[in-house]
C-alpha cells in the first residue's frame, strides 16, 4: 500500500494496534459491555445455506428431470460413457479380460505383462528423448514391479490414462470455445477461479450423490479437478499465436474450424503441451483423494495405511506414487519437447523399419502373452522376490521416537505456546464486526470501492454462514504456515538467485518437495509429531513453500542488469545491493509467490484435517464422511472466499507496488 | 487507353473507440478534431485508392500511420467502419463471409512481415497449405507447390522446417505459399523489413524479375522509402491514418504535397528516380542511340555525360520525342538535392 504521509502512517499503525489489542482483550470487552454477540454471531441471524443446498441437492438426485429424462438418467449415462473406457485399459493393465462371473469366470487374455510394459515405458523413453530419460523411467517402473507396488500402481495408471485424455481434451474445447466466444472467457474467469480455490473434498461430496461410490466418481472428481488450468493454458495459448498466422490462416481463405484446427491449435502446440502436463501432474495430486470415494490402486493404500497409522506401508505406496509421477511427468515433458523440435523421416523405409520400438513391444507382449500360458513369471513379478522397506521405516521412526522424544516434543511446545497459540488466541478474539471492517477498509486501500465491496461481501457471508470462527481457525493456521513459508522460503529463494551451487541445490529440493503428492508429507510427520496443530502446520509449510522460493528466485534473477551495474558504479557494497535495489525490485514477484503459498496453504489445509484440525477443512472432511453436501459445499465455499480475498488483496498490493516502480503503468 | 482498375477502395474509415459506428454514421465526414473529441483514434481516415491491374502500387508510411490497418481493410482481414472496397468491380465489404472465403482462397495472396509460416509443417507442406485448404487434388496441389518453390529458388530445400532456414529464405517460402494459388491480386506486407539490408536488396531484385514474369496486381506496404521508389510503379503516402499523396515516385520527387513528402524525398538521389522523359527537352532532337523515356538517370548518365551532343529520346512506341543533354543530367548528378 502506498503510504502518502505521515498522518496515514500513524492512523495505520493504530488500526493495526487496536486490532490486535482487541484480538486480545475482546472476549472480556463482550462481557463487560454484556454484548456477546460481538464474539460470537447470534444463531438466530444465521442463514442457513446448507439446508437449502442439501435439499436442492436431494431434490436434483431424486426428482430432477426433464420430461422422462430424469437427472439421474443423465448422471448413469455419463458414468457408463467414463467407465467403459476405464474398464478396457483396467483390463489391460490390471485385470485381465475375462468370461462369465463370480466362480466360472474364466480369463480369456490376461493383463499386460510387467516386462511388456516397462520395455513400452523403456522404448517411449528413448523415442522422447534419449537413453538416459529411458533408463530413468524403466528404472521406475522397475521399482514399482520390485517393490511389490505393480498391481496398485497400474491401477492407479490406468486412472490416469483415462482421466488426463478427458481433462486434456475437454479443457481443450472449453478454452476454445471461450477464445472464440468473446463473452466466454468473461464468464468462465470466475468460475475457473472458484473451481480452483474450492477444496477437493468439498465437491466431492454432491460428486458422491451424482455417482455413486466407486471409481467412475472418482475420475469425475478428478477431471474436474484437473481440466481447469488447461482451459486457462488453452485460452492463453490461442491468444498469444502470432497475429499474423491468423491474418495469414484468414488470408488463404480457411474456414473458422480450418483456422482453429489446422493453424491455431498446431501454432500453440508447444504451449498446449504444458497445460497437458498440468493435467497430468493434478491427476496424480488428485489419485489420494479420489481414492475416499472409490478410486483404489496407490491412493487407496497410503489412505488405508494412514488410517492404520502404518507407517512403513504408507510411505512405501506414497513413494511409488512420486515415482510414477516422475516418470509419466518426465516422459510427458520430454514428448512435448520433442514435438517442438525437427524430425527428418526416412520416407522410402518400410513401416517396420520406421517404427522399430513399436515393432519390438508388439513382440514382447505377443510372447509374454503366449510363454505367460506355461509360466506365470511371465505375467507377474513373482511376490517372493519383492523387497519392503516398510520394516525399516517403521524402526527408524521408533528409534527417533524412543532416542528424541523429548526434544521433539519440546520443538512441538516451543512453537505452539510462542507462536501458534497467541496468533489463534488474537485471531478468535477479534469481533466479527470490527474484522470485516478492517478488511473493507484493506480492500479500499488496495483496491478501490470494487474490492473494498467484495471483501465486506465475501466475508460478511461467511459470518452469516456460522463458520466464523472455525474461518478464524483457519486463518490462524494458514496465515502461520504462510508466515513460516515466507520466513524459510524467501531467503532461500534470494540465496538460491545469488549463489548459482546453492540455486541447483535449491532448485532440486523444491522439485521434490512439488512431486510428493499432498498425503505424503503427513505420514513422517505424523510419526514423529502425532496429531494436531503443529503437525498440520509442518505439513502445510512443506507443500506451501515452492512458490515462495520460486518467485522469489525469479523476482530476484529478473532484476535489471543496467539497475544492479547503476548500483555497484555508485558503491554499493553486495549487501547494499540486495537491500536498496534488488529486494525491493524484486518485491512484487515476492508478493506474487506469497500468493500462490497462500493458495497452497489454503488447499493442505483439508488434508490436514486428517491429523485433527479444528477449522473449515475438518467441516469439509466431516460432511465428507456424512455424505452431508450442504454442509461440504458451504465450508468449501468459505475456504474459497477467504482464498479470494487474500489472493486479491495480495494481488492489488504486488500491482500497487509494480506501478510504484514504473513496471505496469 | 485507360487501365483496367483492379482493386479500388473510396472514402475507407477505420475508427477505434467507444462505438466508431454510431459516430461515423452521425458525422460522415469528420475532421481530426471531431475524431479527437470523440476519443476516437483514427487509424485509417478517408482512404481513397485505385489499383490498376499489373501496377506495384506501394503503400509508404512510418510505423502507426495506418498502412498496415489500411492494407488489412483492403483484404478485410479488418472490418473497416466505413466506406467500399471495390475488387473487380465487385464491393468486398458486402460478401458474405463464404464469398470472402471463395474470394481469399483463389484470388488474393498476401505476404506477412514476419514469414507467418506453419512451424509444424515442411516448406512443401507449408506452400501446399492453401491448397490444402481449398480441397484441391493432392497430386496436382504438390506438383503446383514443387514448381513455385522452385520459382523462389528453394529446390532441394523441400523438407526443411522453417525454423533451418534464413530469413531470407524462410520469406522465400512465405512468397511461394502466396503464389500457389495463382491470386490475381497480392499483398505484402512489409515483406523485406525483417531481413538485413544485403539480403534486402537481394530479394527486391528477385520480387521486380519475379513480377516481371508474372504481371501480378500488387499492394506492397513498406516503412522504407528507398524501397517504395525503387520497387513502385505508384506510391501513397500515409501519416497519421490520412493518404497525403498518391504519385509515381518522380512526381513525389518533383512536386511533393507537403513538406512531410519533401522530408522523405530529400535523402532519395534525384538520378534514381527521375527518368530521361521527365528530364527531356521536347521536341528537341539528338544524335547517336536513343534512350528511351522511361528510363532512370542513374543508369543513362555515364552515356549522356560522355556523348558530345544530346541524345534523342523515345516513348514506348520507339517514337522520338525529345533529346537530352550533359547539363541537364549533370544538375541532376551534381546539384541540389543529388543526394549522399
Amino acid at each position: 500500500m502506498m503510504i502518502d504521509n505521515r498522518n496515514q502512517l500513524a492512523l495505520i499503525c493504530t488500526l493495526i494496534v487496536v486490532t490486535i489489542l482487541l484480538g486480545q482483550y475482546g472476549r472480556d470487552l463482550s462481557k463487560a459491555l454484556d454484548a456477546r454477540w460481538l464474539i460470537k454471531f447470534p444463531s438466530a441471524w444465521l442463514i442457513p445455506f446448507k439446508t437449502y443446498i442439501s435439499t436442492a441437492m436431494k431434490w436434483l438426485v431424486e426428482e430432477a428431470a426433464i420430461g422422462p429424462l430424469s437427472f439421474t438418467d443423465v448422471t448413469r449415462a455419463i458414468a457408463w460413457l467414463i467407465e467403459q473406457p476405464y474398464q478396457f485399459v483396467l483390463s489391460l493393465l490390471a485385470e485381465g479380460f475375462s468370461v462369465g462371473q463370480g466362480k466360472e469366470a474364466s480369463t480369456v487374455l490376461p493383463a499386460i505383462s510387467w516386462i511388456a510394459v516397462t520395455a513400452a515405458v523403456i522404448a517411449l523413453g528413448q523415442y522422447c528423448r534419449d537413453w538416459a530419460l529411458a533408463a530413468l523411467v524403466g528404472a521406475c517402473f522397475l521399482y514399482l514391479a520390485i517393490f511389490g507396488q505393480w498391481d496398485s500402481a497400474m491401477v492407479t495408471l490406468a486412472s490416469v490414462l483415462i482421466a488426463v485424455p478427458i481433462g486434456a481434451g475437454g479443457g481443450l474445447l472449453v478454452g476454445i470455445w471461450a477464445y472464440r466466444h468473446p463473452l466466454g472467457e468473461r464468464v468462465l474467469s470466475p468460475v475457473l477461479d472458484l473451481m480452483q480455490t474450492i477444496p477437493i473434498f468439498a465437491y466431492l461430496v454432491p460428486i458422491l450423490f451424482m455417482f455413486g461410490f466407486g471409481p467412475v466418481s472418482a475420475l469425475v472428481a478428478t477431471i474436474i479437478y484437473a481440466t481447469p488450468p488447461m482451459v486457462r493454458v488453452t485460452i492463453l495459448a490461442l491468444k498469444s499465436v502470432d497475429p499474423e498466422l491468423v491474418d495469414f490462416g484468414r488470408m488463404v481463405g480457411s474456414t473458422p474450424r480450418q483456422l482453429m484446427w489446422r493453424v491455431l491449435v498446431p501454432s500453440a502446440s508447444h504451449s498446449l503441451m504444458v497445460g497437458v502436463n498440468q493435467v497430468i501432474m493434478l491427476t496424480l495430486n488428485m489419485v489420494i483423494i479420489a481414492s475416499m470415494i472409490g478410486a483404489g490402486g496407490l491412493g487407496f493404500d497410503v489412505l488405508a495405511a494412514l488410517r492404520r497409522l502404518d507407517i512403513g506401508a504408507g510411505l512405501e505406496a506414497g513413494i511409488a506414487i512420486v515415482v510414477l509421477a516422475i516418470a509419466v511427468d518426465r516422459l510427458s515433458q520430454a514428448f512435448a519437447e520433442r514435438m517442438g523440435q525437427v524430425h527428418h523421416s526416412k520416407q522410402d523405409a518400410s513401416w517396420a523399419s520406421r517404427h522399430r520400438r513399436t515393432v519390438l513391444v508388439l513382440v514382447l507382449l505377443s510372447a509374454t502373452w503366449l510363454l505367460g500360458r506355461f509360466s506365470p513369471l511371465f505375467l507377474e513379478y513373482p511376490e517372493t522376490q519383492t523387497i519392503t522397506t516398510g520394516d525399516f521405516w517403521d524402526n527408524t521412526v521408533k528409534y527417533l521416537n524412543v532416542n528424541y522424544f523429548d526434544t521433539f516434543e519440546a520443538i512441538k511446545v516451543f512453537f505452539l505456546h510462542y507462536f501458534l497459540l497467541p496468533i489463534k488466541k488474537t485471531l478468535l478474539g477479534i469481533p466479527w464486526p470490527w474484522a470485516i471492517a478492517m478488511l473493507t477498509l484493506l480492500g479500499w486501500r488496495a483496491g478501490g470501492i470494487r474490492l473494498a465491496l467484495l471483501c465486506g461481501a465475501l466475508s460478511g457471508l461467511i459470518v452469516v454462514t456460522g463458520l466464523w470462527a472455525k474461518a478464524m481457525v483457519t486463518v490462524y493456521l494458514c496465515g502461520a504456515s504462510v508466515i513460516l513459508a515466507t520466513l524459510i522460503g524467501v531467503p532461500l529463494g534470494v540465496l538460491a538467485a545469488l549463489n548459482k551451487r546453492a540455486g541447483v541445490a535449491i532448485g532440486v529440493f523444491i522439485d521434490t518437495l512439488q512431486t510428493l503428492p499432498s498425503f505424503v508429507y503427513l505420514i513422517p510427520v505424523v510419526m514423529l509429531f502425532r496429531v494436531g496443530d503443529f503437525t498440520a502446520l509442518i505439513a502445510i509449510v512443506l507443500y506451501a513453500l515452492a512458490p515462495a522460493v520460486r518467485y522469489a528466485a525469479h523476482g530476484i534473477r529478473n532484476v535489471s542488469e543496467d539497475l544492479i551495474e547503476a548500483g555497484i558504479v555508485s558503491g554499493c557494497t553486495p549487501r547494499q545491493l540486495l537491500r536498496l535495489v534488488r529486494l525491493p525490485l524484486a518485491l512484487p514477484e515476492i508478493l506474487l509467490g506469497i500468493n500462490q503459498t497462500i493458495m497452497l496453504a489454503l488447499s493442505m489445509l483439508v488434508i490436514t484435517a486428517l491429523v485433527g484440525t479444528r477449522d473449515l477443512g475438518q467441516e469439509v472432511y466431516i460432511a465428507l464422511t456424512k455424505a452431508d453436501t450442504g454442509r461440504g459445499l458451504v465450508a468449501g465455499l468459505a475456504i474459497a472466499f477467504i482464498a479470494i480475498i487474500a489472493d486479491r488483496l495480495v494481488n492489488a498490493g504486488a500491482r500497487k507496488a509494480r506501478i510504484r516502480y514504473g513496471l505496469e503503468s | 487507353m485507360t487501365p483496367n482498375i483492379k482493386l479500388s477502395c473510396r472514402n475507407v474509415w477505420k475508427l477505434y473507440g467507444a462505438d466508431p459506428d454510431r459516430f461515423l454514421r452521425s458525422n460522415p465526414a469528420p475532421s481530426t478534431d471531431d475524431i479527437r473529441k470523440a476519443g476516437i483514434i483514427g487509424a485509417v481516415r478517408n482512404a481513397s485508392i485505385d489499383i490498376a491491374e499489373g501496377e506495384i502500387f506501394v503503400i509508404m508510411g512510418l510505423s502507426g500511420s495506418g498502412k498496415s490497418t489500411l492494407v488489412r481493410c483492403l483484404s478485410r482481414l479488418i472490418e473497416p467502419t466505413g466506406g467500399e472496397v471495390l475488387f473487380d468491380g465487385v464491393d468486398l465489404l458486402s460478401a458474405s463471409d463464404a464469398e470472402m472465403i471463395e474470394i481469399r482462397r483463389h484470388k488474393l495472396g498476401m505476404v506477412f512481415q514476419h514469414f507467418a509460416l506453419l512451424p509444424h509443417l515442411t516448406v512443401l507442406q507449408n506452400v501446399v497449405f492453401p491448397l490444402t485448404v481449398q480441397a484441391a487434388q493432392k497430386n496436382e496441389a504438390l506438383t503446383k507447390a514443387r514448381e513455385v518453390v522452385d520459382l523462389v529458388g528453394l529446390r532441394g530445400r523441400e523438407d526443411y522446417y522453417p525454423r533451418e532456414l534464413s530469413g531470407g529464405q524462410q520469406q522465400r517460402v512465405g512468397i511461394a505459399r502466396s503464389l500457389v494459388a495463382e491470386p490475381d491480386l497480392w499483398f505484402l506486407d512489409e515483406p523485406f523489413s525483417a531481413l538485413d539490408p544485403l539480403i534486402r536488396r537481394e530479394m527486391q531484385d528477385e520480387f521486380l524479375s519475379l513480377q516481371a514474369r508474372l504481371h501480378k496486381t500488387i499492394v506492397f506496404i513498406t516503412h522504407d522509402f528507398d524501397e517504395a521508389v525503387r520497387l513502385a510503379d505508384r506510391i501513397a503516402i500515409m501519416k497519421d491514418g490520412e493518404i497525403i499523396q498518391i504519385a509515381t515516385p518522380e512526381e513525389l520527387v518533383v512536386n511533393p504535397a507537403t513538406d512531410y513528402v519533401e522530408e522523405f524525398t530529400r535523402h532519395i538521389p534525384r538520378s534514381k528516380v527521375l527518368t530521361a522523359g521527365g528530364l527531356m527537352t521536347r521536341g528537341g532532337s539528338g544524335s547517336g542511340e536513343p534512350v528511351p523515356q522511361s528510363a532512370r538517370i542513374s543508369d543513362i548518365a555515364e552515356r549522356i555525360i560522355v556523348a558530345d551532343s544530346p541524345v534523342p529520346v523515345t516513348d514506348i512506341d520507339g517514337q522520338i520525342v525529345g533529346s537530352i543533354d550533359r547539363l541537364a543530367v549533370a544538375k541532376v548528378l551534381f546539384g541540389e538535392g543529388a543526394g549522399e
